[in-house]
């Protein structure tokens, strides 16, 4: 029997992305590519462009995460132009940055990656989606989600100029200073985040955990990966979104390096494939040998799971707890099923509302002193965040004037391409069998890159825009 | 019972954002949602291309689409929901104008290709490499959608209807566009779908605008302070403000820093950078040749910030070379 069979576009992510799966002579899976088929050329625009306009022009790569880009990139103009934030400054940034991991994950949970296990990934196609998922948790809970989502937005628009995308980064600062009101009206909101997530982990634990059928995808050898694990750590190697050294730990969960994000280039390394725009990061020191986990690969992965297998804790109370309560479920440290992305991205949650609560209640934020002039002259810079998908780089030159020469940007979903690829050809192999093919077992294929939350907007910021993901099913003699 | 207008949204070389934009309605998407038949929207709804292809000519109310054109893919894509649509709608700065990513137009197709994936300093590629239209792995056939050589907005490949601007637009303005489709009261064809004023008529700080402004030289933003109340020019710092159109709550002059123009010209511009460095000109407050040149020199990189929403689409639209000083 010889078919193909195309899903196209893959769906609830962010951009664009196809995959092609190739059967061999028993309709079984042959070969899996994951493509990316989109390209924008931010590296290459970018430059001639005044340095100063970074933070607010590369975030358009992403308007999923445009926050990361807009933080990596201001922290990029701190070191470019030898300049660091007065500490309110700081502040605001970091607790703009945690409600923006708040907001995104949430989005992921209830939106993209959720639907897959709250409905039941066999469930019917037009009930897979966020109405379905209404539907299941009942409207109350619905509109709880949507309210304190745009409660979150609201003190986003508030910290940074506009609930999607940030203006206020400046080298050595932010551009606008909170009042005293501000604050009050800020904790309103940060109180009543650290209940919600609280509250979505205990729906975790209900729609999954304590179900039978999807607490076994949970642990499902279909959707497991021994692999490295990155992510940024604090100075006691506690999980840090905004700020600290980047570490490796290696599939044992044995720290393998840290390094400071200027020394990214000794680090990591960029491979191209002839098929994808999307380029596949790999640890530099063991070398490209090929989509393969194990310890002499040098496959890596990031995002929330990568996050809590690389560090040692969270830095927060609850979100400690909960981090401890998962290792333990799931068998110790590191984990390394796919699907339980979903439940580190739950603690992150946690974390981030935990870590705005503080922030929030630091009477020092509402400081008028929110910037620092640069006195330097600006010649390189390297600015690093953790993004909701992971470890984020941007890297500039400019000449004394401030006009960008060239860049460099390792955006969050590149670092799990590899493993991307891995996922969605391991689930492919086992949902596929002999040919048998269905809405459900292709919706399984696709809940393989969906744990990741990629954002192929991102990943393709070289080329232009998008990703419609598709899977083509081909045969043997590649017909479709 | 009657059928409920079907709508659709989707997306060419773009970020995400007027999606998020959309999922910002918060509950009213909801009611939206309640009001219509969502057929197509990648993002959020499990619906595929072959769904789309098997409706009729005309079945869809009304689509959305943001992003630019870059791709053969997306003309293609764009062209589908063209036929299948009453109404089609640019969403968002690059479908409208553009956007950001049609800054490549300053640059060769080439020139983003080999940078990205020959020259940055991460990739390890001595080969060369460079992603195909066509690759053929152990004999398996894998296609790319081939990159065009310039980006262009939604309205230079296919007839757009109407134009919901900025970047991205705010929730308040597509729900009064969805609004307008089902109440059934659009204005005529070819309208932007946002304030018919320049952003200065409606920022919080017009009254500290002068009327004569005059400036010797422009002001780097990374370089200065500047008083939070005041109006920016008159600060000495480019704000696009007078050849942009309203619309967008002046959200970054209300975090404190000037308008970039992701709302496009007003409706009597042609040219949004044409109208923005001729109106910069005409402040400057210098009569000599050198120092003319000298305040011009102060803005840095005038292309890249006059055009950064609507190269695409200017009267420069396909190529400019880049500045060589
Ligand atoms: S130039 Fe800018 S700051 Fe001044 S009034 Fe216009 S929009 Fe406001
Ligand atoms: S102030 Fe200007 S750049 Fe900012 S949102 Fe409004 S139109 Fe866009």
């Amino acid at each position: 029997m010889s078919k193909r069979i195309t899903i196209d576009p893959i769906t609830r992510l962010g951009g664009h992305g196809k995959i092609d799966i190739f059967l061999d002579d028993k309709s079984d899976v042959e070969r899996v590519y994951f493509q990316v088929p989109e390209l924008r050329g931010f590296e290459k625009f970018c430059e001639g462009r005044a340095a100063e306009e970074m933070p607010t022009l590369t975030q358009k790569i992403c308007g999923v995460c445009p926050t990361a880009h807009h933080t990596a990139s201001s922290k990029a103009l701190d070191d470019l132009f030898g300049v660091e934030p007065p500490p309110a400054a700081r502040k605001l940034r970091e607790l703009m940055y945690n409600a923006f991991m708040f907001e995104n994950h949430l989005l992921h949970f209830y939106f993209l990656g959720g639907p897959d296990f709250i409905v039941g990934p066999m469930a019917p196609r037009a009930k897979r989606n966020i109405f379905g998922v209404i539907d299941k948790v009942g409207v109350e809970m619905g509109k709880k989600v949507i309210d304190i989502r745009k409660r979150i937005r609201g003190v986003n628009a508030l910290v940074s100029g506009s609930a999607l995308y940030p203006v206020c980064g400046l080298p050595g600062g932010v551009s606008k200073a909170i009042t005293e009101e501000d604050r009050a009206e800020i904790q309103n909101v940060t109180k009543d985040a650290v209940e919600f997530a609280k509250l979505t982990l205990n729906i975790f634990d209900d729609v999954v955990l304590n179900h039978k059928g999807s607490a076994k995808w949970l642990t499902s050898d279909v959707f497991c990966h021994r692999t490295y694990y990155m992510g940024l750590v604090d100075d006691h190697d506690r999980v840090n979104f905004y700020d600290g050294d980047i570490r490796v730990v290696d599939p044992n969960g044995k720290e393998f390096v840290k390094f400071e994000a200027k020394d990214y280039l000794k680090h990591l390394e960029e491979r191209v494939e002839p098929w994808s725009y999307q380029k596949i990061l790999y640890l530099k020191n063991i070398g490209w040998k090929g989509f393969i986990d194990g310890q002499d690969s040098g496959v890596y992965r990031v995002a929330p799971l990568a996050r809590l297998n690389a560090s040692e804790g969270m830095a927060t109370p609850l979100a400690q707890a909960e981090y401890e309560m998962m290792f333990h479920a799931l068998g110790g440290k590191p984990v390394h099923n796919t699907l339980a992305y979903h439940w580190a991205r739950l603690i992150e949650v946690l974390y981030a509302a935990e870590r705005m609560d503080e922030l929030a209640r630091d009477g020092e934020i509402t400081s008028p002193k929110i910037r620092n002039l640069p006195n330097q002259t600006p010649k390189e810079g390297v600015g690093v965040c953790e993004a909701p998908r992971g470890t984020l780089f941007h890297h500039y030159e400019s000449d004394e004037k401030a006009i960008v020469e060239k860049l460099n940007l390792l955006v969050a979903t590149q670092n799990n391409a590899a493993a991307i690829c891995m996922s969605i050809e391991k689930a492919a192999r086992t949902a596929i069998k002999g040919g048998s093919i269905s809405d459900g077992r292709l919706n399984v294929v696709e809940m393989a890159f969906r744990a990741y939350d990629p954002c192929l907007a991102c990943a393709t910021h070289c080329l232009p825009g998008k990703m419609p993901t598709m899977v083509h099913v081909y045969d043997r003699k590649k017909n479709r | 019972m009657t059928e409920k207008p079907k709508i659709a949204l989707y997306w060419c070389s773009s970020c995400g954002g007027c999606e998020e934009s959309v999922i910002d309605l918060a509950e009213d998407l909801l009611t939206v949602a309640a009001a219509v038949d969502i057929v197509f929207w990648p993002v959020a709804l499990d619906f595929k291309y072959k769904d789309v292809v098997a409706m009729n000519d005309g079945e869809i109310t009304a689509t959305l689409i943001n992003g630019a054109i870059r791709t053969g893919e997306q003309e293609h894509m764009a062209k589908i929901m063209r036929k299948k649509s009453k109404l089609l709608i640019a969403h968002g700065s690059c479908a409208h104008l553009g956007g950001v990513v049609g800054l490549a137009n300053f640059y060769q197709r080439e020139d983003l290709l080999s940078r990205l994936y020959q020259e940055v300093p991460t990739t390890n590629n001595p080969q060369g490499i460079l992603p195909q239209h066509e690759t053929i792995e152990s004999g398996r056939k894998i296609k790319l959608p081939d990159i065009h050589d310039t980006v262009k907005a939604l309205d230079q490949v296919v007839e757009v209807d109407y134009y919901i601007p900025g970047c991205p637009p705010t929730p308040e303005l597509i729900k009064e566009a969805m609004m307008m489709v089902l109440e059934n009261r659009l204005p005529p064809r070819g309208t932007v779908l946002a304030g018919k004023k320049a952003l200065c008529d409606t920022c919080p700080r017009i009254d500290s605008k002068p009327d004569k402004l005059r400036i010797k030289k422009f002001k780097r933003i990374y370089e200065t302070e500047w008083d939070p109340e005041k109006c920016f020019l008159d600060e000495g710092i480019i704000c696009l403000g007078p050849a942009t159109r309203g619309g967008c709550n002046a959200r970054c002059i209300n975090a404190n820093m000037p308008c970039r123009g992701c709302f496009g010209p007003t409706d009597n511009v042609r040219d949004q950078g044409a109208k923005s460095s001729s109106f910069l000109a005409s402040i400057i407050d210098v009569t000599d040749k050198e120092a003319l040149k000298k305040t011009a020199d102060s803005i840095p990189d005038p292309g890249g910030l006059f055009y950064r929403y609507g190269l695409a689409s200017s009267i420069l639209k396909g190529k400019l070379t880049p500045k060589s000083s």
